[in-house]
């Protein structure tokens, strides 16, 4: 069984009470359409379990497959800057279909972030090494595709469908009792 | 699942082809470190895909002198093909005819259905087996293993290579 080898850090974005006794990792990229389809689950299982639950998402961009993978991970690495992730995070998600460039610029001016600002980053690759560390961390913890999640600190393997992610949440939750 | 050959052993010979007109044999690798990659077949899914992620991470096994070789039944045409569709910078081996032999002489060949393992092995500079896995088919292994193998050869490749 596959376990989580980086531990969460300060520089996590996680959603959620910080000392929640569930935890959901996800190891996502921002093109791949299976974690598009992940991304509402993730929502019901949040609902789901409200404040018992946090979810962290870090990046594992497969950018040889995903050409915009990267930039998307980058944009929303430079909205968390602005303390904006998670808002970017569910737009380009929310946009997946149109994924590009033009999109995320346009997406960071939504969010009253400055769009140039965000160009300048990613020419400059800004955030290009904190994605590689989010994606070697993940490499490092038998992360093998995307999506992978973590459930506290095993790795979720098999389906992700809400039921499945609610019942291996529920058994960690049994487990801890 | 197969037994497959563990550490300490030699890793056997072969010399398969990379391209429709190349041949690549182990013995022309000798002095750095070889990751042999078994894998069922080409063309499985994206995302979950074990060639795409080790072309992902092929920077980090090349960090330590490390040459990774793709081996599955599938014939150089349709490797070439899956590697151009994919960018894989890597080489695809051809364990294509006589169907399987190098799989069968590591103990990765799967005689039911006529395919390989989804096996691993870590090569060391001088042709030994330094660490090796052999992954449920169905599941990716991905690379913490191979990498984990690579650091421990880490002080010998240092020396014999780069």
């Amino acid at each position: 069984m596959a376990t989580l080898k980086v531990p969460l850090t300060p520089e996590d974005h996680v959603q959620g009470d910080p000392n929640a006794e569930l935890t959901l990792l996800e190891y996502g990229d921002y093109e791949c359409p299976h974690c598009g389809r992940a991304h509402p689950i993730v929502k019901r299982v949040q609902q789901h379990f409200g404040p018992r639950l946090r979810f962290v998402f870090r990046n594992f961009p497969l950018t040889q497959i995903h050409s915009h993978a990267q930039i998307a991970a980058e944009a929303a690495e430079f909205a968390a800057t602005h303390g904006r992730f998670w808002e970017m995070h569910d737009l380009i998600y929310e946009n997946q279909d149109r994924l590009g460039l033009p999109l995320l610029v346009a997406l960071a001016g939504q969010l009253g972030l400055d769009p140039q600002a965000l160009r300048d980053s990613l020419s400059a690759g800004e955030f290009e090494p904190r994605v590689r560390r989010d994606f070697m961390g993940g490499v490092r913890s038998g992360v093998n595709g995307t999506p992978t999640f973590f459930v506290n600190d095993e790795r979720h393997d098999g389906p992700w469908e809400l039921e499945d992610l609610v019942a291996a949440l529920e058994a960690r939750r049994a487990l801890a009792d | 699942m197969a037994n497959i050959l563990e550490r300490g052993a030699t890793a056997p010979d072969f010399k398969l082809p990379v391209t429709p007109d190349q041949k690549l044999s182990l013995g022309e690798l000798k002095g750095q470190p070889v990751i042999l990659a078994f894998y069922p077949a080409d063309w499985s899914p994206v995302c979950g895909d074990q060639m795409a992620l080790y072309n992902e991470i092929l920077p980090e096994f090349h960090k330590h002198g490390a040459r990774l070789l793709g081996i599955s039944v599938d014939g150089v045409w349709c490797h070439a093909a899956f590697a151009k569709d994919r960018h894989l910078g890597f080489p695809l081996l051809a364990d294509f005819q006589p169907k399987g032999a190098v799989a069968r002489s590591y103990g990765a060949y799967r005689e039911d259905e006529g395919i390989c393992e989804r096996a691993l092995f870590v090569i060391d500079g001088k042709g030994t087996i330094s660490w090796s896995y052999c992954s449920p088919i169905a599941v990716n292994p991905g690379a913490d293993g191979i990498l984990e193998a690579l650091e421990a050869l880490a002080p010998q490749a240092e020396t014999s290579h780069r």
